[in-house]
């Protein structure tokens, strides 16, 4: 017995030695505090960066827009840039929380399309605060196989038709947009009765829903676990390659149309590391394409469509042409009363 | 019939045995598909296997993981054990007062210690490495209290008492008397704690800082993304080498006699 | 120099890592945002939407610390009738599976739940199914049961193992059946352990929202999940709090409890 204890005991202290071990470090001289949804970088583009100029980048991630926010504004940590959905954006504006960036330090700032500048004019006048990164739109994946002709309208979530085979959005904003433009109804309203309206749908139609998942629906509709989902563009094209007799699909009432952007924020005290970041991600053409590639939505950055060959470009599901998505929508920061209201009808629709 | 009850018996220890590790060997299985999404089968591969080794990201996770899970239990045994020592001689009252405590982070839910620490911590420094490993060997300590003490408790207190007499000091009589006795006990509440911060991903979550993942939450921030088959791997690799460890301790130092029950670690 | 003194650093960490921040907690549950005192967020528990998640949430653990007690119980007689001759061998094997990590290891329950998973696969072999397992308030006591037993087994093989075989033989001697020896020397001896085990299951189990986020879908939403919620999605840490703060009270009474038997028993033991 002696003997076990001895060497269980020398066992546990060589164990503990030896992931002592790897534990000093020299730091790098430069740091930067990167926040950004979860494998919305492809990771290797780190590491490069770090290689080329050794700018250290911690980076974390969140899962959703709000969770993004949440954690960014309870001051736990003090992140330098951030990349989240548009109405993140803009509240993250309106809390003067951004700084404005200076895009004519950016090398190859000409890359970015001016399509995207324009689109992110719509809430960020000047274009000042934010660099477009990937864009998208909200639509369903649907099964060839599992539906009786494909679907058109968000009317198929609704009519019962599908019960238990539906794969519902588990986001607030995402959810709520559908019941909203299902019922005729502008995605950014602030009316009560047509929140509560489309709060009523949404518990109307729990029953008939298998799941509220996020960016898993992917997974379970490729395993052909369910017969309709509600996805991002990128998920949905992705879901496609791996299962053939999937299809996505933008419903005639109208989407939502969505841009991810960067903006600095006002507690960074190294803005040119960080110029020299989104430059090296965003805009310059080599690593960008390497991001695309990874990532899989649609890139604000003119030489690398330039750079894809015809049938990726001419894929309107992978690439939505902007001008012509006139039934879909862009978020709009909601005031803070609409916003408590959703909340509060979202955790009713939750609990039913 | 005796042996009919054994068999039943034994399949009953199977039964439950496969079910505790029928999942983990679904992560194996999985852990050799050649596709990146886990719900295609694309074919075997090694491939994931030679990934780990060239993911930064992966290997600095796997160590930050590593070092929490032994420094946090190295320093909480010695914490524990010196509690322990002085538990032991406490009145009732005292001892009463100071084991309500230590049962607080065991029966406290680990999303309310988890945010309880974090709102400490920020107040006070940075949230970051250390935040998490102040964290791991707070919850971890209560657990090595509660494999040393019993050993305590049953300690023959005369043994002590007759090596001083005999002239030795107490902290060489602790060394030559009661040490060898409480070892086990040692011995089972590190291994408990390595296990519980290998394990823990509620606690860690909270009170990471930026840019500082553990196995466990890196894990968590890929959950809705797809699990990257090179963590399956990972975790096969940590799960054999584990395996292996234990089979091998356990040839080394199999007893020749059957031991009597009850006997330790 | 009294010996009790050398715990002085465990009761100064325990005092500043345990205690001080449990204050926070307070503070905060019983605040407004703009730093008024409520009781609002703590009684917000009784709201009809938090009072169902917290109903449902006692409703699967209750089900899941019954079912691990059931599993364990025979599980440790049984371990302690073949009188394996490693005992620490046994242990190892049983916590071998933490090691794995625990969200990958519910990943891999989903996987084998699913529609088209692999139980199902099983099941068609045979012309049954396809079943509608995943995302039932089953499937998250399932998940329950497999992430925790090894919580309830570890106490109750170890409260087992420590009974003297002699006190079984004189109950023998005696004349007592199987039933009286069970019921009137096993579970007896062995009540620290079993307590210990229902208390380090049913506690995980009440909050955990990791395990109904992927075996629920989403759709089942326990009081793990609302609390969570607060604190990530709707940054209202002060209700975030009051919840938790509400949930300790749930707590306090299991830790009375618990201590009623330390105090009378000071054996008992967990690991």
């Amino acid at each position: 017995m002696k003997k076990r204890n001895l060497v269980l005991m020398s066992a546990m202290l060589i164990l503990t030695l030896v992931a002592m071990w790897g534990c000093g470090n020299s730091e790098p001289k430069q740091q930067i505090t990167v926040f950004n949804y979860g494998m919305y970088i492809d990771p290797a583009i780190l590491d490069q960066f770090t290689a080329e100029t050794g700018i250290e980048v911690l980076y974390e991630e969140a899962v959703t827009p709000e969770e993004l926010y949440s954690k960014y504004s309870s001051g736990a940590i003090q992140y330098d840039v951030v990349c989240s959905s548009e109405y993140i954006i803009m509240k993250l504006m309106e809390d003067q929380e951004l700084q404005p960036i200076d895009f004519t330090q950016f090398e190859n700032i000409e890359n970015i399309s001016d399509e995207c500048w324009a689109f992110c004019a719509t809430f960020d006048e000047e274009n000042q605060y934010a660099l477009p990164y990937f864009y998208g739109t909200v639509g369903l994946l649907y099964n060839t196989e599992m539906v009786s002709e494909p679907p058109t309208s968000w009317d198929v979530l609704f009519n019962g038709e599908y019960a238990g085979e539906i794969i519902m959005q588990n986001s607030m904003r995402d959810s709520f947009m559908i019941a909203l433009r299902y019922l005729g109804y502008s995605c950014n309203t602030t009316n009560p009765d047509e929140l509560a309206a489309a709060r009523d749908l949404l518990i109307a139609q729990k029953p008939d829903v298998q799941a509220y998942l996020v960016d898993e629906a992917r997974d379970e509709m490729v395993a052909e676990n369910a017969a309709i989902a509600v996805v991002y563009s990128g998920d949905g094209i992705l879901a496609c390659e791996y299962n053939e007799n999937l299809a996505y699909v933008v419903p005639e009432e109208g989407s939502n149309l969505w841009i991810d952007c960067w903006g600095i924020s006002q507690s960074c005290d190294n803005p040119e590391a960080v110029y020299t970041f989104l430059n090296y991600l965003c805009c310059r053409e080599d690593i960008a394409l390497q991001n695309f590639e990874y990532v899989y939505y649609p890139t604000p950055n003119t030489a690398v469509v330039a750079a894809l060959d015809e049938e990726t470009t001419s894929n309107t599901a992978l690439f939505p042409p902007l001008g012509s998505l006139t039934n879909c929508e862009v978020y709009q920061l909601m005031d803070e009363e609409t916003t408590a209201l959703m909340n509060e009808y979202w955790k009713a629709v939750k609990a039913e | 019939m005796v042996k009919f009850k054994n068999f039943l018996c034994k399949s009953y220890v199977g039964i439950i045995l496969f079910f505790l590790y029928a999942p983990i060997m679904v992560l194996i299985v999985s852990s050799f598909n050649n596709s990146k999404s886990r719900v295609v089968w694309g074919g075997f591969t090694l491939n994931w296997y030679a990934e780990i080794f060239s993911s930064t990201t992966i290997m600095t996770s796997l160590r930050n993981t590593l070092i929490l899970a032994f420094g946090s239990a190295f320093i909480a045994t010695v914490i524990g054990l010196l509690a322990c020592i002085g538990i032991d001689a406490m009145r009732k009252k005292e001892y009463s007062l100071v084991m309500s405590i230590t049962n607080i982070p065991m029966l406290n839910a680990d999303i309310v210690t988890g945010i309880a620490m974090m709102l400490l911590i920020i107040k006070f420094m940075p949230l970051g490495f250390g935040s998490i490993m102040l964290a791991h060997i707070t919850f971890n300590i209560p657990y090595v209290i509660l494999s040393i003490l019993p050993r305590f408790n049953q300690l023959d207190v005369s043994t002590f008492e007759a090596a001083r007499d005999l002239g030795a000091g107490p902290v060489y009589a602790f060394f030559k008397v009661v040490l060898p006795e409480i070892i086990p006990g040692i011995i089972s509440g590190f291994l408990m704690a390595v296990t519980m911060s290998m394990d823990d991903f509620v606690i860690t979550y909270f009170t990471k800082g930026a840019g500082v993942n553990t196995l466990s939450t890196m894990i968590y921030a890929q959950l809705k993304k797809g699990i990257k088959p090179e963590l399956y791997a990972l975790s096969t690799v940590i799960f054999l080498f584990t395996l292996a460890i234990l089979i091998a301790v356990n040839i080394i130092t199999a007893p020749k006699k059957p031991q009597k029950r009850g006997g330790n670690v | 120099m009294k010996r009790k003194y050398i715990a002085l650093p465990y009761i100064i960490w325990m005092t500043a890592f345990i205690v001080l921040p449990l204050l926070f907690v307070a503070y905060y549950a019983f605040t407004t945002s703009d730093g008024a005192f409520t009781f609002s967020n703590v009684f917000a528990i009784f709201d009809s939407i938090h009072i169902k998640a917290t109903l449902l949430s006692l409703e699967l653990s209750l089900a899941c610390t019954v079912i691990c007690l059931l599993l364990a119980y025979p599980l440790a007689l049984v371990l302690r009738k073949l009188d394996l001759n490693n005992k620490g061998f046994m242990i190892v094997i049983l916590i071998l599976p933490m090691w794995m990590n625990s969200i990958l290891r519910i990943l891999a329950l989903q996987m084998i739940l699913s529609r088209n998973g692999i139980l199902n696969l099983i099941f068609s072999w045979f012309g049954l199914g396809p079943f509608e397992m995943i995302n039932t308030p089953g499937a998250i006591i399932f998940g329950m049961v497999y992430d925790f037993l090894p919580y309830m087994i570890l106490p109750i093989y170890n409260a087992v193992m420590d009974i003297d075989q002699d006190l079984l033989d004189a109950a023998s001697d005696l004349g007592a059946s199987k039933a009286t020896k069970l019921f009137r020397v096993l579970i007896p001896l062995s009540k620290p352990g079993i307590i210990s085990g229902i208390t380090m299951v049913f506690i995980p189990s009440l909050t955990s929202f990791v395990i109904p986020d992927v075996l629920g879908g989403g759709k089942i939403q326990l009081l793990g999940n609302v609390i969570e919620q607060e604190f990530i999605t709707s940054m209202n840490w002060h209700l975030g709090s009051g919840l938790s703060f509400a949930l300790m009270i749930f707590v306090v009474i299991g830790l009375i409890f618990s201590q009623k038997q330390e105090t009378k028993d000071r054996e008992s033991r967990v690991w």
